[in-house]
């Protein structure tokens, strides 16, 4: 039984080609970037090769505007860090309840060194409300930060014209675009984007590695302080290998472009609903006509997910769980909170997300699978009636501690 | 994932005594508002003797909770009432070879469900009492609930303390901070804010001493201004507060005022009071300033 992979949002197999194109950098060309001897001269080339790939898959327009960084996480934080210190004068976020940890936690804390965060809500299906969004754009507002596509739902959100709303504004505007990348169209260089987080194991590169894109013009102020590394944006000796294997793996991901659109919305369709045309009471969560093509979230409801998880992985079936019990948090996932999801079915969210390796074969394998699993965890849940197959018509309702 | 043990995994791919029992004449629902979790245990219990004949559950909730939930309905059957009510979460958690410590909730939810079908049996009013709160300290199970409790209690002040009456970040230490954050929380109450006592009285200076102090190097002189705020430290943090030098410029230091101090109406008191030692230490005058001002000035 090989075991299928539908984590793809939680990160990615490593492409055999970035791979390949990362280890001369191990072993002979492993010098440092900036020293002229034999040992280093092909990376500073190489590295440069890799920015420029990484230009093209953003459509930036310089390719100094590309500054590699450890991943998602630290683009997130410095752009919003960056913003707060070149304008002191501002010390207001805008951002949304939906976002990652890597916005929201920070923005927590932000919140608690005195800045003010103002976190947009979502409806039923996780839709942003742009009048309010306008309405709360003022002088003070530093930096506004709204992911492109959710990780959890893959909803997408129209920040290209939320950009332009705050450009005219004349406040900066930053994307956590980390699960949107080489998943749906992105031409930096048309929008008012400012600046931009992705991360290299989302799109089959290797982790720790990602790329804040920092628009020429834009008021930056850097989170660290050392050498000339990225023009001083990010010192630090180069993380060669990562930037040579991202540059590799976003090179494939524009060609791939078609097959994430085309083959692999096919698949995550025909899964989504060959589960939901067997299993009562469930239902897809986010904003199903604008989400990315390869994620499915299908709220269970009365079961929980880290049960359905393990019944799963029995089956050799990795997927994830917006549920409280696995991510090492007791709360049901934030973002299925913030869409009003009820917590009986929020518990029992389960994300599958594609990518181009997964086969038709596998797909039909996890539609079989899934069923008898959402009725052996049923039968023993309060909430159910086994007999008659529904919610239990008495609605269960315990004591709560 | 969880690092659950084989006991657990088994509990939780087999579960015993699962589903409705019909001839159940104690029945317990409980549930977490934490985890979402929820149980109902139903006791088939004999009138006469009192022993549990038969126990069965439904579980709604992660493989921890199940798996608890089946070791509950293990344990109690063949008991006495008063022998099953003296089960603590511990001896469930013990049956299943230990829980994670996240979920250590699990099990005493499994232990609550069991007082609450015996209340029922016997037709009394069960009420829970216990509340819970975020997990701080990951090493010893201990929620924030049970910090706060105990701070309250017994006057807590500092980290060390409550580590002392809790275990609360007693091994790695990662949740120093978010004790610290409890604390502050739960003494927020009495925001008494560090108005900087004279604690020790200042050596007598020697008459003329100021006038003949020898001009300080810079070095020297930030050494000094370092040395006088490590000082006056000891007194901000018994008021669950501290102070960090941020940046010292001419005759302006900047500093953060963090804990209790901060935005506390009394920050400016407590500033002054520090800038008064510091000219007397230094025989010059400085000003002490917020560090966000220096964000200004840049
Ligand atoms: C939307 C989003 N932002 C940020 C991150 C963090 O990225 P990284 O793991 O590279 O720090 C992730 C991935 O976990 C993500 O999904």
């Amino acid at each position: 039984m090989t075991p299928i992979y539908l984590d793809n949002n939680a990160t990615t197999a490593c492409d055999p080609a970035v791979v390949a194109a990362m280890l001369p950098f191990f072993t002979e060309q492993f010098g440092n970037a900036s020293s002229i001897h034999s040992f280093g001269n092909q990376v500073g080339l190489a590295i440069k090769a890799a920015r420029s790939q990484i230009q093209a898959l953003l459509g930036a327009e310089h390719d100094s505007e590309i500054i590699f960084t450890s991943g998602g996480t630290e683009s997130d934080n410095t752009a919003i860090l960056s913003a707060l210190k070149a304008q002191p004068d501002r010390k207001t976020i805008i951002t949304t309840k939906v976002e990652h940890p890597a916005v929201l936690a920070f923005c927590d804390r932000l919140e608690k060194e005195g800045y003010v965060v103002h976190k947009l809500g979502v409806d039923g299906r996780g839709r942003l409300d742009l009048d309010e969004y306008r309405s709360l754009l003022n002088d003070r507002v530093a930096i506004v930060s709204v992911m492109w596509a959710n990780n959890e739902t893959g909803t997408i959100f129209p920040v290209e014209e939320m950009a332009e709303i705050a450009h005219a504004r004349g406040i900066q505007f930053h994307t956590d675009a980390v699960q949107a990348v080489g998943k749906i169209p992105i031409d930096l260089k048309r929008s008012k984007i400012d600046m931009l987080s992705l991360s290299g194991h989302k799109l089959h590169g290797p982790k720790g590695i990602g790329v804040l894109y920092l628009r020429r013009g834009t008021r930056y102020r850097a989170l660290f302080h050392g050498g000339q590394q990225e023009r001083g944006r990010r010192p630090g000796t180069e993380n060669s290998t990562g930037i040579i294997g991202l540059g590799k793996a976003s090179e494939l991901v524009m060609q791939h472009f078609s097959t994430e659109n085309q083959e692999v919305r096919y698949l995550r369709d025909k899964l989504e609903k060959g589960i939901l045309a067997q299993v009562p009471r469930a239902f897809p969560t986010g904003d199903l006509n604008n989400r990315l093509p390869n994620t499915s979230s299908i709220a269970f409801e009365f079961v929980e997910g880290e049960g359905i998880l393990l019944l799963l992985n029995k089956l050799g079936i990795a997927a994830s769980s917006g549920s409280a019990c696995t991510s090492g948090s007791l709360e049901p996932s934030h973002v299925m909170r913030a869409m009003g999801i009820p917590y009986t079915a929020a518990h029992g969210t389960i994300r599958f997300s594609l990518s181009r390796y997964n086969t038709l074969e596998e797909v039909e394998r996890v539609i079989e699978a899934v069923p008898p699993i959402i009725t052996q965890l049923r039968k023993i849940s309060p909430y159910w009636n086994e007999a008659t197959n529904s919610p239990a018509a008495q609605a269960f309702a315990p004591a709560y501690a | 994932m969880w690092d659950y043990t084989e006991k657990v995994k088994e509990h939780f791919f087999n579960p015993r005594n699962t589903g409705v029992l019909e001839e159940a004449n104690g029945v317990g629902d409980v549930g977490s508002i934490q985890c979402g979790d929820a149980l109902r245990l139903m006791l088939k219990v004999e009138p006469e003797t009192e022993i549990i004949l038969d126990a069965k559950f439904q579980t709604f909730g992660c493989g921890s909770a199940i798996a608890s939930s089946s070791a509950l309905t293990e344990l109690v059957k063949g008991k006495t009432l008063d022998e099953a009510l003296t089960i603590s979460n511990q001896d469930i958690a013990a049956y299943l070879d230990g829980l994670p410590p996240e979920k250590m909730h699990c099990s005493v939810m499994g232990r609550e469900a069991l007082q609450a079908a015996i209340a029922n049996y016997r037709g009394e009013e069960w009420k829970d009492d216990h509340e819970e709160g975020e997990l701080i300290c990951k090493c010893y199970a201990i929620d924030s609930a049970l910090i706060e409790s105990v701070v309250r209690e017994n006057s807590l002040t500092t980290l060390e303390q409550v580590t002392h009456y809790t275990k609360a970040g007693g091994a790695c230490a990662s949740c120093h901070e978010k004790i610290e954050e409890v604390l502050q929380r739960t003494l927020a109450a009495q925001c008494s804010a560090p108005a900087v006592k004279p604690a020790e009285k200042p050596e007598p200076a020697p008459a003329a001493a100021s006038a003949e102090k020898p001009k300080l190097t810079n070095l020297q002189r930030m050494r000094k201004i370092e040395e006088i705020i490590e000082s006056v430290r000891p007194m901000l943090q018994r008021d669950h507060g501290d102070i960090e030098i941020v940046d010292i410029v001419g005759k302006n230091i900047y500093v953060n005022l963090k804990g209790a101090c901060m935005g506390c109406a009394l920050e400016a008191a407590t500033l002054g009071s520090i800038q008064q030692k510091l000219f007397e230490d230094l025989g010059e005058y400085v000003r002490l300033l917020p560090a966000s001002q220096l964000e200004m000035a840049h």
